[in-house]
């Protein structure tokens, strides 16, 4: 029966749900990211813009507010490049060497990941706070690791560790050593294959993780929050900043200030997926039918 | 995802390490080995292996008496019950519609696909504390769905373990539906096909041919969903009332801890915390191993 059925134009519909299943899931998906995601997402926007444009554009005028948002920067300036330079160093030995130990360096480079904020943020109190092991040394020297600026960028690299060496490492890998090979065997320099050859071939990726590391830095909380001690207008973030504002009632100025960070996760996301398409345009023109 | 050299040169440092480091040693062309790996073991010994240490001997400084004593008071019992079963519960909401979502984004075609698609990470990109807040506000009596679920059910949401579990279902969300994803596009047609020309239902052949396929999958992005939930801190503080006893999940009680100067206490919860989080990280290699294994057959 099913062998002399004619083929319908698709011919994939033994493989397929019946249309109203379909139509369902669809629904389901939708549904469940929008209320999730969309809601959450649209909610920051319309609250802070709930008392029209000139309260919302007020809210950063403020002296606290505008400090917030220069240690931002200031934090992730120093810890974004950090973090690169790191994972572009562990991704060449990694994708480009064979060592014993190779697959227990990979699991301690994500080792931050499953590492709760607040406790990568403890581990830096315990070693650098009065209480810690360098407490009554830096005291002696008047040197303030915690609660103060060096404890914020130290807890943000933690956290934004395995960013770029994650998104580099299996696109160095992918890409094999042949070209660079070939690079040094016509004489060129190891900085130049670098420079000119890996580089070139990964760049997406590396910009796609400088990204997403730096949105991770700027919006880190849990493991700023437990190093900060909140002192307004000296160690607050811009996510730091915002749970004042919210604990205070300043819901509309909370929003404003939060909605800085949500529009940097949309162009975190934009980002993200121009990467991707680039990155499927590049592999469908190399060769066809790879898998990311 | 490696490549076959790769392959035959672990499986040779298998039989004889020794000499195949020597082998490859003498053999390796590319420069920089030293350098980077070098710089890589410093950068990571000083930011995360040295600080992490020093947390377990600093615990191990406590006493082993002291350890049980701060980890095993009912404050700190309940917070642990209130993590991990509501983790648990997010974890398992997640798998459910991640299946949906996977199914819909790689199976079907819709108008509005690609927003959905990238929609998915989200969560991901957005700083935990806006949406903490947002959440707060959306479940909170006057928000817009908070408001017509009080009105309608009576149910609160906001300040209570049901907004924990909103707000760790919207940050473990990505996690199944990103290892579920790979896996669904490269299940070849054929298997179906095959399972349907044998007079397999469209239903027998879900459960029996793709969900054997899915199952690592699933499994390994409920872990990986579940690991984010437990330490998850700026979305959930907002929205959880941080009642102790009832929605005090353990990351706060690390922070109240340490506000209330008890260091000790502080780092006994967070070695306990950090204990789970490695095995989960060891859990989570197995199983993607075990993913990526059924995917090369």
């Amino acid at each position: 029966m099913i062998a002399e059925r004619p083929r319908p134009p698709k011919g994939r519909s033994a493989v397929r749900e019946p249309i109203a299943v379909r139509i369902a899931l669809i629904t389901v998906a939708i549904g469940f990211l929008g209320i999730f995601v969309l809601v959450p997402l649209l909610a920051v926007f319309c609250e802070a813009l709930k008392k029209g444009l000139g309260v919302y554009f007020a809210s950063f005028n403020d002296l606290a507010a505008i400090a917030a948002i220069e240690l931002t920067l200031l934090v992730a300036a120093i810890a974004v490049p950090l973090n690169l330079v790191f994972g572009v160093a562990a991704a060449w030995a990694i994708a480009k060497f064979d060592f014993p130990g190779k697959s227990l360096l990979v699991t301690l480079i994500d080792l931050p990941f499953a590492v709760s904020p607040v406790v990568a943020g403890l581990i830096y109190v315990l070693i650098f706070g009065a209480q810690g092991w360098l407490g009554p040394f830096l005291q002696e020297h008047d040197i303030k690791i915690i609660f103060a600026v060096p404890g914020i960028v130290l807890a943000t690299i933690f956290v934004t560790f395995p960013f770029v060496a994650r998104e580099l490492t299996p696109l160095m890998q992918a890409q094999g050593s042949e070209e660079e090979q070939v690079a040094l065997s016509l004489g060129a320099s190891g900085w130049q294959t670098f420079l000119r050859v890996t580089l070139p071939n990964v760049r997406w990726g590396l910009i796609y993780g400088v990204i997403l590391c730096n949105a991770r830095a700027m919006g880190e909380f849990g493991a700023v929050s437990v190093v900060s001690g909140h002192i307004r207008g000296l160690t607050n973030t811009i996510p730091l900043h915002v749970e004042i504002l919210y604990n205070e009632y300043n819901f509309v100025a909370a929003f404003a200030v939060a909605s800085l960070l949500a529009v940097l996760a949309l162009i975190t996301l934009l980002i993200k997926t121009l990467v991707e398409w680039q990155a499927s345009a590049q592999s469908a023109f190399r060769e066809p039918q790879t898998n990311p | 995802m490696q490549e076959p050299a790769i392959t035959v040169a672990k499986q040779a440092r298998a039989i004889n390490p020794i000499a195949s480091l020597q082998l490859w040693w003498k053999r390796r062309i590319l420069p920089g080995f030293g350098l980077t790996l070098g710089f890589t073991l410093v950068y990571l010994s000083l930011i995360v292996l040295i600080p992490l240490s020093a947390t377990f001997l600093k615990a191990s400084g406590l006493g082993w008496e002291a350890f049980f004593r701060a980890v095993s008071s009912p404050r700190v019992i309940a917070s642990y019950q209130v993590s991990f079963g509501i983790s648990l519960l997010a974890a398992a909401i997640n798998a459910l519609f991640g299946i949906v979502v996977a199914w819909v984004l790689v199976r079907y075609r819709f108008p509005g696909k690609r927003i959905l698609d990238a929609m998915v990470d989200l969560p991901f990109a957005l700083p935990t504390a806006v949406a903490g807040i947002s959440l707060a506000t959306i479940y909170g009596p006057n928000g817009w769905f908070g408001q017509p679920i009080l009105a309608l059910t009576g149910i609160k949401i906001a300040y209570t373990q049901l907004g924990i579990l909103v707000a760790l279902v919207f940050v473990g969300l990505p996690f199944v539906v990103r290892t579920l994803q790979p896996v669904l596009e490269d299940l070849d047609l054929e298997f179906e096909e095959a399972a349907a020309s044998l007079g397999a239902s469209r239903q027998q052949t879900i459960i029996r041919v793709v969900g054997p396929e899915l199952f690592p999958a699933l499994v390994t992005g409920f872990a990986l969903s579940f690991a984010r939930a437990v330490g998850e801190y700026g979305s959930v503080v907002f929205i959880a009332g941080n009642m102790p006893m009832k929605t005090e999940i353990i990351p706060l009680l690390i922070i109240t801890k340490l506000e209330q100067y008890d260091y000790r206490g502080a780092t006994a919860i967070a070695v306990v915390m950090l204990i789970i989080s490695f095995l989960l990280l060891l859990a989570i290699n197995a199983l993607q191993r075990w993913s990526n294994a059924g995917r090369i057959r």
